[in-house]
């Protein structure tokens, strides 16, 4: 009975204009909410006419450069004739480019499934909410488990020689030991130091998955080997 | 001129028609405002007010709604495109050159949809990782932030099975080379890259099949996924806007 007591309440009672949420602010509530009420417009037409605005600036880029960059239409397909290096959209060049050190299985299979997951589970998983610095508590603690399990990566990259993979892992790490080493207060460096966890391993996620495809895109010739983009090659 | 072309504006939004079509007046008041959006179909889905915040360029760089615009564009012009177009080998590779050669702005309309498909991919890559920095996945935002993953899988699935239909080299071995990694999967991997192509090779079959998949079950999952991630937001109490967004005025 008291359920249904309070939604007769709710239903009678009078709505204000603009509703105020009330939050109690605990360890597990986003700080956020706390600000997250301004001033608010009206969508039509505020929101609508920007929209308009997007789609008409989206048109003309897109004409621009539908003048002057033609779709790419090669020979017929042929089964029989397989060119040299094949290549995937460049979306997955990344993928195919980790091919090149992993077995199929590893790099096609586990790894985007592995991706996939990863991305699904971040709301769920994040623990820390309020964005704490990864430095905030227990640093020196936290830099030997985050160095250490760093190290084994390399180790374990260098053991398949999987260096385009190295090199983002390695700058990401550097900045993240120069960030735990920094007194600074202002300035970019202070900014990394502010940095949580999540936002170290998104930003090495992007860092490698760049590098791999760029590189896998640009810089990948005959039998997947080493060419410049700017080099003369058959393929 | 100007005064003139507004004030026929405003007797047209006054006229029966205009009322019986819209479903109201001019919208003059914030209450006509409202009806403006919550009255149409096409525009329920959108709360009637927004946070002054979220409309700025900063806030998200429109980056879902280019993502979505985007998506509207490649609809139209994948239609267009589709009266030229037959899923057979190698009746596709023909009408690519018909595209070129015969259709007037063919070349055009291709290049629209496969720059519209790339800078789709981009963008919404660019607008996960940006949903992702500003932190707008945490709560109340979860659900949606995995109705995105889900979205940004069938993009993907879009543009490659595209990728294929022009029959050409290219496609061709793209979809091989893709196709392939499937027989690493364990125990099944064979038996899904046979389902996956209709056959063991890329051929007719393979086309077929990503070609219903392109123009039909994956655009209607597309559209489905976009409804429940725009209700979501509004659902969700709109964009995630920060107090860091007041500093400097954009």
């Amino acid at each position: 009975m008291t359920e249904k007591a309070k939604i007769e309440s709710g239903f009678s009672s009078d709505a204000k204009k603009e509703p105020r949420r009330i939050v109690f602010i605990t360890r597990n509530t986003s700080a956020k909410v706390k600000d997250e009420r301004g001033p608010q417009v009206m969508t039509y037409p505020h929101l609508l006419v920007r929209e308009a605005i997007v789609l008409e600036v989206l048109i003309i880029a897109m004409i621009v450069i539908a003048l002057f960059w033609d779709a790419p239409l090669e020979q017929l397909a042929n089964p029989l004739l397989t060119p040299n290096p094949a290549k995937a959209p460049w979306y997955f060049l990344g993928l195919q480019e980790l091919l090149h050190f992993f077995p199929p299985f590893v790099a096609g299979i586990l790894i985007p499934t592995l991706v996939v997951i990863g991305l699904i589970v971040i709301p769920y998983f994040h623990v820390n909410v309020e964005g704490k610095p990864l430095w905030a508590t227990n640093a020196s603690k936290r830099f030997i488990i985050v160095v250490g399990i760093t190290i084994a990566l390399l180790i374990l990259l260098a053991v398949v020689d999987a260096w385009t993979i190295i090199v983002p892992t390695a700058l990401v790490a550097v900045l993240l030991v120069a960030s735990y080493y920094s007194k600074a207060t202002t300035g970019w460096m202070n900014t990394l130091r502010q940095k949580p966890l999540s936002w170290w391993l998104m930003t090495w996620f992007i860092a490698t998955a760049l590098c791999l495809t760029v590189v896998g895109t640009y810089f990948r010739g005959p039998g997947w080997s080493w060419v410049w983009p700017w080099g003369t090659h058959a393929g | 001129m100007a005064t003139s072309l507004n004030t026929a504006l405003e007797n047209l939004r006054a006229t029966r028609v205009w009322k019986s079509i819209f479903r109201r007046g001019p919208a003059l008041t914030n209450r006509t405002r409202s009806v403006a959006v919550f009255g149409n179909l096409f525009l329920h889905w959108l709360p009637v007010k927004v946070r002054e915040k979220s409309l700025r360029v900063r806030a998200a760089y429109y980056l879902g709604s280019l993502s979505f615009l985007l998506f509207l564009l490649l609809v139209v012009t994948g239609v267009l495109l589709m009266f030229y177009y037959h899923p057979a080998a190698p009746n596709a590779y023909h009408d690519m050159k018909d595209l070129r050669f015969v259709v007037s702005n063919g070349v055009f309309l291709r290049n629209m949809h496969r720059i519209g498909a790339h800078l789709m991919v981009l963008l919404v890559f660019w607008h996960m990782f940006h949903v992702f920095y500003r932190g707008a996945y945490k709560p109340p935002h979860e659900f949606n932030w995995v109705v995105g993953v889900f979205l940004l899988l069938i993009t993907l699935f879009l543009s490659y099975t595209g990728y294929l239909l022009p029959w050409d080299q290219l496609a061709f071995w793209a979809v091989t080379v893709g196709t392939n990694i499937i027989s690493a999967m364990p125990v099944i991997g064979s038996k899904v890259r046979f389902v996956a192509l209709g056959g063991n090779i890329v051929g007719e079959n393979a086309l077929l099949r990503f070609y219903v998949l392109h123009v039909v079950i994956l655009p209607l999952l597309a559209f489905l996924f976009i409804g429940v991630h725009f209700w979501r937001v509004q659902k969700d109490g709109g964009l995630t806007v920060r107090s860091k967004d007041d500093d400097g005025k954009s």
